[in-house]
């Protein structure tokens, strides 16, 4: 280190002449052949990873949602079919209004009771409270589990009719009685939305429970000076203080519930009342039937949705880093 | 405000009141009644499930599941472990998070080094190809990259199917690419707030681009690569998706797709699946428990700066 602070004290002598150099570098550093090149491939090569596995991928959905193609045969035989894909789906695919329906629940549910209980876990912690980082603890340790344990401790050893807590505690065990929470097509999304919450609100209260940090405390003091009550003073100066963590979590969330698929389809492979978009497009390529074109399209109305929110995000995040 | 100065005093006058009387110990009580509920529940299926595994499954037909008493060992898990095929899925789980979390920091702080110390006119719209491509639905990509992996061939020491689907390099390298995008935008801007002359000083000491990189800004980035480490630990280790479609032998699949064709393995037993489930969670949850301020930075690296 101290090498370094050396020759730094010998640039500002020998290169007074020059304009000095804006903080982040606006003047173009010269710079030799070689490190011209290291910089293309660091660059570079991670670019042309991302390009061509992730965003090649999404955009070849696009024309491949216009084809018709059992994805057998070469590229040769998929055929240009114009909408027909879409107005399929729209029209006579059956399961898809329902998984449209069930994407929607999905998400209403997690903005307006997961993420909210998240943020009323992260507002209870935020006040001083003993033995904080247990209660963190407890809360977020779903959050590290993957689906496919989180989908066995609920779908099974939870809802399981005959062998499940919740029919164990509530007497229902026994033939005849039992209540099938994930069998019921009326009821089997709710179960796993519970599940769902159990995962999310802990992730949503580490991201508020960051951002309360970040709010100036003098805003709040301002608040109740004026006589705001806490709920006035969290609803009209916190939680607008808090606009960029906001924006991360609604964005988390809206990305998460198009997402949604490993709970359900460890559950019951998403059928039988546990449709979404997602499980759809997997159906399609991985099932018997493989329908690229179909896949695709499916694959393209969810790639539509969460770019709106994706743009959301970007413009919010780098307009605030870019002065 | 100005107009209605009389009322808020009063209002905290009453809010002074009730603070220092009973009614601020008893809001205390509430807080600590309701978050130790709350834990407690939270915590509960963990529990429970931990609990059921430890207990033969004659003992739970004869009681119920709900209840206590009996025998209790760890019979379910040598069970699980030998008919589930625990160690080779547990092995194909580590084949596949190492290298991913490895390479997908790496390259993740290549792209950000560069983004964060030189001025390039392509800056913005890259490091927003890199965000938002971790925010795309991984469905999206899902049925082109399906047929992309079985038209790439691979030599046969890297994939015996001959093409990257079916094989840990092909698993491996959709982790590294999707990842890199999370990890490029956190480490940029956390390389941003490293001062720039810490680079020039370097520079100026005849040191190249690549060794600035390595030996100057790498060694200050250590916590921001710890946390981020840990989070993609836990997501590659945990992802079900990808080796569920990229992959067609269940010999070869991580431990949670394999989990998931073995329910009918141990349908009727839920001690089984309860063990099964320990098992499958025990290396995230030591990860966890060892690391968890890396984990709880790694989550909030993200958002914060957004």
């Amino acid at each position: 280190m101290s090498s370094v602070d050396a020759s730094s004290t010998d640039v500002s002598s020998s290169a007074s002449p020059r304009t000095p150099t804006p903080a982040r570098g606006r003047s173009p550093i010269r710079l030799v052949a070689g490190d011209r090149i290291t910089i293309l491939l660091m660059a570079g090569i991670p670019t042309l990873i991302l390009l061509g596995l992730v965003w090649f991928p999404a955009l070849s959905s696009i024309a491949l949602s216009f084809t018709r193609w059992d994805g057998i045969g070469g590229l040769k035989t998929a055929k240009w079919v114009g909408f027909t894909n879409y107005r399929q789906i729209f029209t006579i695919y059956p399961p898809f209004w329902p998984a449209v329906r069930h994407n929607i629940v999905w998400l209403i549910f997690l903005l307006f009771i997961a993420t909210t209980f998240g943020l009323f876990l992260a507002v209870l912690l935020d006040k001083n409270v003993r033995f904080s980082r247990i209660y963190q603890s407890a809360f977020y340790m779903p959050v590290i589990l993957s689906s496919a344990v989180i989908g066995f401790i609920w779908g099974n050893l939870i809802y399981s009719p005959g062998q499940g807590l919740l029919n164990s505690v509530l007497g229902r065990t026994a033939e005849g009685h039992q209540i099938d929470w994930i069998g019921d097509p009326h009821k089997n999304i709710y179960a796993v939305l519970i599940a769902v919450l159990w995962r999310h609100a802990g992730y949503i209260m580490v991201l508020y429970l960051a951002g309360l940090k970040g709010v100036d405390p003098s805003l709040r003091e301002a608040a109740s000076i004026d006589g705001a009550n806490e709920w006035k003073t969290f609803w009209r100066v916190v939680f607008p203080a808090m606009k960029p963590v906001n924006i991360v979590v609604l964005v988390v969330t809206v990305i998460e519930s198009l997402r949604a698929f490993d709970l359900v389809y460890i559950i019951n492979k998403g059928r039988n009342g546990l449709e979404l978009l997602s499980v759809l497009v997997t159906d399609n390529i991985i099932g018997e039937a493989s329908r690229i074109g179909y896949g695709s399209a499916l694959g393209v109305l969810l790639l539509l949705i969460s770019m709106i929110f994706i743009i959301v995000y970007l413009v919010n995040v780098f307009r605030e880093q870019q002065p | 405000m100005t107009a209605t100065m009389s009322q808020p005093v009063t209002i905290a006058g009453n809010a002074k009141r009730t603070k220092d009387g009973s009614g601020r110990k008893f809001k205390r009580f509430s807080l600590y009644g309701f978050l130790t509920f709350a834990a407690l529940f939270w915590f509960a299926p963990i529990a429970y499930s931990f609990y059921t595994s430890l207990r033969p499954y004659t003992e739970t037909a004869k009681r119920g599941y709900f209840s206590i008493g009996g025998t209790y060992n760890f019979h379910n898990y040598t069970t699980a472990w030998k008919n589930a095929n625990f160690p080779k899925f547990y092995k194909n789980s580590f084949i596949i998070t190492i290298p991913s979390v490895f390479f997908a920091l790496l390259l993740a702080s290549m792209v950000a080094f560069v983004l964060s110390r030189y001025s390039y006119r392509f800056n913005l719209i890259l490091l927003m190809l890199f965000t938002a491509g971790n925010l795309l639905p991984q469905q999206v990509l899902v049925t082109p990259l399906f047929r992309i992996y079985k038209a790439i061939p691979l030599p046969s020491f890297m994939s015996d199917s001959g093409t990257m689907f079916n094989s840990y390099f092909g698993v491996i390298a959709i982790h590294v690419a999707f990842q890199s995008g999370f990890c490029t935008f956190v480490l940029s801007n956390f390389m941003k707030a490293l001062p720039i002359e810490l680079n020039e000083a370097a520079r100026v000491d005849g040191a190249s681009v690549f060794r600035q990189y390595w030996q100057v800004i790498l060694p200050l980035c250590r916590p921001a690569l710890a946390a981020l480490a840990t989070l993609e630990f836990t997501w590659i280790f945990n992802d079900f998706l990808w080796a569920l479609v990229l992959m067609q032998s269940d010999d070869r699949r991580p431990i949670t797709s394999a989990l998931a064709n073995l329910r009918g393995v141990f349908f009727t037993d839920n001690n089984l699946i309860a063990a099964g489930s320990m098992l499958a969670a025990i290396p995230t949850l030591a990860v966890y428990i060892a690391l968890q301020k890396q984990f709880i930075g790694g989550l909030t690296l993200g958002a914060n700066k957004g």
